[in-house]
């Protein structure tokens, strides 16, 4: 069985988990075998970009010594086989055309995602 | 489980929150009814949904004792689609994600609900005749 | 020919991405898919009669069935003969019909 997880809500308590909670499952299902990529779109095709930084964050005496690190879990899961898309029109719209993306992020089309899902057994929308 | 439908279903809104919550119950009492195999994977605040410490509570607005207002419970909705499940012949599993459980001390759940993985929503949609992914929003 | 259900949770006001949705479905079903649009919650909003719902009219062109949960229209106070054109009422056990049918089932 072959998964499609459609990643389209972004930064959605991202501090208080540390990480994106759906590109977190991704990797864990992985890693129990699973056989699934990821398409970013929407706001979450920023998950993509290599600049992000949340580091410092601090609410009295308390600091976060351990910030999300969103793009580095987007190469890990590339790293594990994931094809992971972002909606090229959502990547141009937030004027991410010409910044520095993760290395193996596949920019695909709108009018190409009906193909795409044709391609898996289960299409998961977060 | 047996050879009737299977459905998984994914959760993860926490219960008081958004109608999500009160259509993903209808469609799971649904399967319910008719038999299938039913099994809940619950993400983050959906862990919530089964907790045991859940309380009623009047509503003076309404005009209402505690009895009358009667306040539903996803507790008791919980409880209440795990017995019609089995009453019609289908299975129930329902799986809280454990750390999700555990960030949030949602450690009571009521009877029946039991701790796991991602690993055991993929193995429930492998096995299943199909898989609906209720996201938060 | 695949089959695909959508189940759209949303009013375009609430959710850019209901266009979205909205456009995938037409485009499946452009491309000879079986498509169904179930509209749930605040998405059986634009089907009541007298509604903007010009963003239907291109799902009913391309073939795709609409749908809207009966619960959520008595819900909404919307009448039985109060539902747009090309758009049915049905209770929720479509979607579980639809599931059970190995339709690829998407909540938006």
């Amino acid at each position: 069985m072959k998964a499609l997880q459609i990643i389209k809500t972004a930064y959605r308590a991202t501090i208080e988990e540390q990480d994106d909670t759906i590109v977190w499952f991704t990797h864990a299902m992985k890693g129990a075998g699973a056989e699934l990529d990821v398409l970013l779109k929407g706001n979450a095709v920023n998950y993509a970009v290599t600049a992000q930084n949340a580091a410092g964050l601090e609410f009295g005496d308390w600091q976060q010594t351990q910030p999300p690190r969103l793009a580095r879990d987007i190469g890990g899961l590339i790293g594990k086989d994931v094809s992971v898309y972002a909606v090229d029109e959502d990547v141009a719209e937030r004027g991410l055309d010409g910044a520095e993306l993760v290395d193996g992020v596949k920019r695909i089309p709108r009018a190409d995602i009906a193909a795409l899902v044709g391609d898996y057994d289960q299409v998961w929308q977060w | 489980m047996s050879k009737s439908t299977t459905l998984t279903f994914a959760l993860m809104d926490a219960p008081f929150e958004n109608a999500r919550t009160t259509t993903a119950m209808r469609l799971i009492d649904i399967a319910a009814r008719r038999g299938y195999n039913v099994n809940v994977f619950a993400y983050e605040g959906a862990v919530y949904l089964p907790f045991a410490r859940q309380a009623a509570h009047p509503n003076a607005v309404h005009g209402h004792d505690v009895d009358e207002e009667n306040h539903p419970l996803p507790k008791d909705w919980v409880s209440a689609l795990m017995r019609a499940t089995r009453q019609n012949g289908g299975e129930f599993n329902w799986i809280n994600c454990g750390l999700c459980v555990d960030e949030r001390g949602a450690d009571e759940a009521v009877e029946g609900v039991r701790r796991g993985t991602p690993a055991d929503f993929w193995k429930f949609a492998v096995e299943s005749d199909n898989t609906l992914v209720i996201a938060t929003q | 020919m695949n089959n695909y259900v959508f189940i759209e949770s949303r009013d375009p006001s609430e959710a850019a991405d209901v266009h979205d949705c909205f456009n995938l479905a037409r485009q499946l079903a452009s491309d000879g898919d079986q498509v169904t649009i179930f509209l749930v919650q605040n998405g059986v909003l634009r089907a009541r009669t007298g509604a903007a719902s010009e963003m239907l009219d291109p799902l009913i062109d391309a073939g795709v069935t609409l749908i809207a949960d009966d619960f959520s229209v008595r819900e909404r106070g919307i009448g039985p003969d109060q539902l747009r054109a090309g758009v049915a009422a049905s209770p929720l056990e479509a979607v579980i019909d639809g599931m059970a049918a190995g339709a690829t089932t998407v909540w938006n």
